[in-house]
């Protein structure tokens, strides 16, 4: 009984698991008889294509120093605005006149075009660490935006316990105010990451640093290859999602350890 | 002695408290009745320093830590029954000691262990009043703190604020006399509104 019973459950879980892969089987076909349909590779690779070039690249020494260039110098970028961006926020939480000076400000850097961001960095700095600042500049405001956000809702009841029973700053963090911004920081996080890889690449691209992802789309362009284009673009991919997944699995780590109670 | 003199607080147009005085000796409990909209509550979060009076006095509160028992559980509903009642405590109380306690009011060890949250209402309640007691406040604000208790819980549970009321200053508010007669405390009616 039970087994059966298990089973059943797992015959359900492949069923779910399975989903996704479907879907993406999907889209990989619809491509594939596209690229059949143009029949001309420089214009549209397909996925087959697109594959093979993949496989020649990761095992050059070369595709892995180019890929530890840009995941580190965005990455970096991103950190950078999540630690700034909790921390202006909880200033602005703080205190009105930094809240109506940083607010507009940072309303300001969100609107911004980020093509005017690229090419002002490239005129105060060479392009080294172009990607760093741009990904912090775009990711910024959305962290502190969210940051904020969370801080205004969390409960005020809780607040006015912990001010009766004067609970110390230092443990009054982990159990009520950390709890209650969390969720509104891992949804920042979710588009921060992909907004950091986007403009990232989008300001390498530009700017073109020596040995960076950017570079080598731009020379796709140059010397016409869809097919590195697009193995290129599968990387960016890749990397944003296990570094978005890798984001939200530490913050859910910070969740439970805070249910524990073991940071108080 | 805690004392009120001439205390006022209106809200808008709404006169809540006009000219109240009130005296809380040292050590005592004071029941505080009165219907809904005498500004029981109000009087509570006025001597929990959450809100200031806009006429009269209100003195010898300086350097006087405060503990209460909320209409509301007020709790953090991810941390477990030992968690929240050591949030407020001084460093030193051990985990075993607020377990004892919080025995003592009929939680088991297996619903301590629980996220709050997954604790029923009565459950929550007594942590609520646990934390309230166990804190090291020179004045107890207990507002309706039977409230959502079972009649077979309820009878423990007030036999254990009652113990640890004694020799505190305390303010009890609450719709029932018969609690007021079992804590043999002094009785002061609030006015209705108007």
């Amino acid at each position: 009984m039970t087994s059966t019973t298990a089973a059943r459950a797992v015959g359900v879980d492949w069923r779910r698991a399975a989903r996704p892969l479907l879907v993406v089987g999907f889209w990989v076909a619809v491509w594939q008889v596209a690229a059949l349909v143009v029949d001309q590779p420089i214009l549209l690779v397909g996925p087959g294509g697109v594959l093979v070039r993949l496989g020649e690249l990761v095992v050059t020494a070369d595709f892995w120093g180019t890929v530890a260039h840009s995941l580190g110098r965005i990455v970096a970028g991103f950190a950078l605005a999540a630690v700034v961006g909790v921390l202006a926020a909880a200033l602005a939480a703080t205190s009105r006149v930094v809240d109506a000076l940083l607010t507009p400000l940072l309303t300001a850097v969100r609107t911004t075009p980020v093509v005017s961001f690229i090419i002002l960095v490239l005129l105060w700095a060479d392009s080294g660490q172009l990607a760093v600042v741009i990904a912090f500049l775009m990711v910024l405001p959305v962290l502190y935006t969210n940051v904020l956000e969370g801080i205004r809702h969390r409960d005020r009841t809780l607040l006015e316990v912990a001010q009766v029973f004067d609970v110390p700053l230092l443990r009054r963090l982990p159990a009520i105010d950390v709890p209650a911004v969390l969720p509104y920081f891992s949804a920042g996080c979710r588009i921060g990451v992909g907004l950091a890889w986007k403009s990232g690449i989008a300001a390498e691209v530009i700017g073109l640093p020596q040995g960076s992802i950017g570079e080598r789309l731009y020379e796709a362009k140059i010397f016409l290859s869809s097919a590195d284009l697009f193995a290129w673009t599968v990387v960016i991919i890749a990397l944003s999602v296990a570094v978005e997944k890798l984001v939200l699995a530490l913050l859910g780590r910070l969740e439970r350890r805070l249910a524990r109670g073991r940071a108080a | 002695m805690i004392t009120l003199r001439g205390v006022g607080r209106r809200f808008g147009d709404q006169v809540v408290l006009d000219g109240l005085d009130l005296d809380l000796p040292r050590g005592e409990v004071i029941a505080l009745m009165g219907p809904n909209g005498s500004g029981k509550t109000t009087l509570a979060r006025l001597l929990l320093g959450l809100d200031a009076p806009d006429a009269g006095a209100i003195e010898g509160l300086a350097g006087c830590r405060t503990a209460a028992v909320f209409q509301e559980d007020r709790l953090c509903a991810q941390l477990t029954a030992v968690s929240n009642v050591r949030l407020v405590l001084d460093r030193g109380v051990r985990a075993a000691a607020v377990a004892a306690e919080l025995a003592l009011v009929g939680l088991s060890a297996e619903s301590m262990a629980q996220p709050v949250r997954e604790l029923s209402g009565g459950q929550r309640r007594r942590v609520a009043i646990v934390r309230a007691l166990m804190a090291p406040a020179g004045l107890v604000v207990l507002d309706e703190p039977f409230t959502g208790l079972d009649e077979t819980a309820k009878p423990l549970v007030m036999a254990y604020v009652r113990e640890r009321c004694a020799h505190r200053t305390t303010l009890l508010i609450t719709h029932d006399r018969a609690e007021v007669e079992a804590f043999g405390a002094r009785l002061v009616e609030l006015a209705p509104p108007g």
